[in-house]
């Protein structure tokens, strides 16, 4: 049997740990950008479209992450589309964190007081105007903190990938444990690896929001 | 690509995902009660006169919440052996759910702490009662009453994570789902089916909660 | 024809009939004060005024234009009417002047020159000239609404509505906002406020109307209305504010 240090272990994780963080990075922004064109779409105004996101967003936060890994990597295997454990995390983590990201968005437009939409009606600005330039430069600023807290769920949520043999953090984890059969030290390590990433967003997310309440 | 989906062929499957369905529920009603309790018990340590215990409490909070669940999991059911703490699979699923709700609901319960007026405190101990007493009786029901969306959707979240005890084989939904599969090969079917019941879950959830907001809460809401 | 003209107006939320048929005109160059309890639809009255507010029956018709519930129309009665709110409803991400024109370079596509020339000239008459680049949240709230105030005029609006402007204000900033009115009355600009200042509504309030259950239930020039009032309700509600 091969023998692993401690030093073998840590530089494994560390190696695995690429993967979790490339994987959150392609999710964030591809949840970002899709949560994006979500929330454009429901800025429209159409009823059909805002029940159908609506219904999109219920169903994205009314099934567990895992099921919707195993749907996608099912589910696009039934229709044809051969997918890797690669792509099939990065399809779903994007789509689940785009629900989020587009209901935490549409959250902090509402949350502006009504005052302000009626003062840009009494001035004559169009629907456009007010949204291009009351609405959405006071919501960005809102966003931000509940943004980057959203950033720490997702890096959680890559955990979830290693299920359908996705190799990063947590599939490192057991694969090492496999070898090694020191769980007590091996989970503690991996542990502390996902903290190290996302206590600091943390932290960051809680600091911005303070920022945010004194602004206000 | 014309594939036909066929949920016929899971009817003789329909024990299965009961039994999986009802240790669902059992993990997910338990984990709330304890989880709230833990939740509740943390967020009076974390505003406690002892800084000790306010910083273990906090550690605790921290800890829970910039891991993922899986990883909890794994190092319950497996790490904790090490130490001679040896746990089925069911109870090491439990106690992750009861650990992770805790540390989440601690954090939102406190909020709801922080925003009392501080005239509450200060009239509950001129009327003679003792710091204990005044979260308990004054403090704690309005702080509930003005967190509560947060918390439900908190024990939503913790209900679905619990398709991640399947991971240790515990026999729940998500389990029974790929056992489902793996014999009827109708893999997006069952997973399809699994699904389909969280999402009545996640509704029925939080129209119990609805229901028990309207008993728990009688004053006019905050 | 009047300025402002409301025939038979009905204003229902749901089951609530808050308005019951109003009849109410206003004169150029008028300063008319709106009182009544809490909850006898002044506001309401106000803002189906320039279409923040639908109403269900009647007619109000604002510088000849009708009001009714279209984008279009509505944007184009914005040039007409101005509106100044309780709580000031500034746009806190901007700077004072920012405010001032954003709407006469969007909505009435004005140059930035020519928009700030104008902006300017607007503060110095609210008496906020140093305040340009000064942020809403720097400023005490009398200076907030004298800012609001500035920015409606941006828009050399024919009438003015102000709902309650000076209710939110500490006492001692109260006179400085009542001041400015006082101002644009002598230019001769039309004012429709809805007040609890009893003293300047008798003062520099041309014409009162009391409000009460959704029904303008008496009017008259204010000193009449103050010295003699006609009705009962009016008569207790005068007893309730002195
Ligand atoms: N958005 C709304 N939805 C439903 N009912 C409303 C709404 N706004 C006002 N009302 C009701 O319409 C009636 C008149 O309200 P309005 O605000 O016009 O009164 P007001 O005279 O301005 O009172 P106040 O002096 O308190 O401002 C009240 O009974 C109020 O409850
Ligand atoms: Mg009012």
């Amino acid at each position: 049997m091969v023998q692993f240090t401690d030093w073998d272990i840590l530089k494994n994780l560390l190696l695995a740990a690429r993967w979790t963080i490339l994987l959150s990075l392609l999710a964030f922004a591809g949840g970002g950008l899709f949560g994006l064109i979500l929330t454009l779409l429901r800025s429209m105004r159409s009823k059909i479209i805002t029940r159908i996101i609506q219904t999109y967003v219920e169903i994205f936060q009314g099934i567990p992450l895992l099921m919707q890994l195993f749907l996608t990597f099912f589910g696009l295997s039934l229709i044809g589309i051969e997918v890797d454990a690669w792509s099939a995390a990065v399809i779903s983590l994007t789509l689940f964190s785009s629900a989020f990201f587009h209901d935490i968005w549409r959250g902090c437009i509402e949350a502006l007081p009504k005052g302000q939409w009626e003062a840009c009606r009494t001035l004559g600005l169009t629907y456009l105007q007010t949204m291009r330039y009351v609405i959405v430069p006071q919501a960005m600023r809102m966003s931000i903190a509940p943004t980057v807290g959203f950033s720490v769920q997702i890096v959680k949520g890559t955990a979830l990938a290693s299920v359908i043999g996705f190799v990063e953090l947590t599939k490192a984890g057991t694969m090492i444990n496999n070898a090694v059969f020191q769980p007590f030290k091996v989970f503690a390590m991996v542990a502390v690896l996902y903290f190290l990433i996302c206590f600091p967003l943390s932290v960051l997310a809680r600091h911005l929001e303070k920022k945010n309440h004194v602004a206000r | 690509m014309s594939y036909q989906l066929d949920f016929s062929g899971l009817v003789p499957y329909l024990p299965q995902f009961a039994a999986g369905l009802w240790t669902t529920i059992e993990l997910t009603v338990i984990s709330t009660l304890g989880g709230l309790l833990l939740g509740t018990l943390c967020a009076q340590g974390r505003i406690s006169k002892d800084a000790w215990l306010r910083r273990s409490c906090s550690c605790y909070i921290e800890i829970i919440r910039n891991t993922p669940f899986i990883v909890q999991l794994f190092f319950i059911f497996f790490g904790l052996p090490a130490l001679g703490i040896k746990l089925s699979a069911w109870q090491a699923g439990m106690l992750a759910m009861i650990i992770n709700l805790g540390a989440y609901s601690a954090e939102i319960i406190r909020a709801g702490i922080d925003a009392a007026p501080k005239g509450q405190w200060e009239a509950g101990q001129t009327l003679g009662l003792t710091r204990r007493q005044v979260f308990w009786h004054i403090i704690l029901l309005p702080a509930y009453q003005r967190v509560y969306p947060a918390l439900v959707s908190q024990c939503i979240i913790v209900m679905l994570g619990s398709a991640v005890v399947s991971q240790i084989s515990v026999e729940e939904l998500t389990f029974s789902a790929n056992f489902v599969q793996s014999r009827s090969f109708l893999s997006f079917e069952s997973y399809m089916v699994a699904a389909l019941v969280y999402l009545l879950l996640a509704i029925l959830m939080r129209q119990t909660f609805a229901l028990i907001k309207r008993f728990a809460f009688k004053n006019p809401s905050l | 024809m009047s300025l402002v003209s409301l025939d038979q107006v009905h204003k229902y939320y749901g089951e609530n009939h808050v308005l019951k048929g109003v009849d109410l005109k206003v004169e150029a160059g008028e300063v008319v004060s709106i009182i009544g309890r809490s909850g006898s639809g002044k506001s309401t009255l106000l803002r189906c005024m320039n279409g923040l507010e639908e109403y269900q029956k009647g007619a109000v018709i604002v510088d000849n234009q009708s009001v009714e519930n279209d984008d279009y129309k509505l944007r184009l009665l914005s040039r007409s009417v101005g509106m100044v709110f309780q709580n000031f409803n500034l746009f806190p991400h901007m700077t004072v002047g920012e405010n001032v024109m954003l709407a006469t370079k969007l909505v009435m596509k004005k140059s930035s020159a020519d928009s700030e020339i104008l902006a300017k000239e607007l503060l110095e008459k609210v008496g906020l000239a140093d305040k340009f680049s000064a942020y809403p949240g720097n400023l005490s709230g009398g200076q907030q609404q004298r800012v609001a105030i500035a920015r409606s005029l941006a828009m050399s609006p024919k009438v003015l509505l102000c709902d309650e402007i000076t209710s939110a204000l500490d006492p001692e900033l109260v006179g400085e906002v009542l001041k400015v009115l006082e101002k644009l009355k002598q230019e001769g600009m039309t004012l429709i406020l809805v007040t609890h200042e009893m003293n300047f509504a008798r003062d520099v309030g041309d014409r009162v109307v009391f409000m009460n259950q959704g029904r303008v239930w008496e009017t008259g020039q204010s000193d009449e209305v103050f010295s003699n009032p006609q009705t009962e309700e009016l008569q207790s509600f005068l007893a309730a504010v002195r």
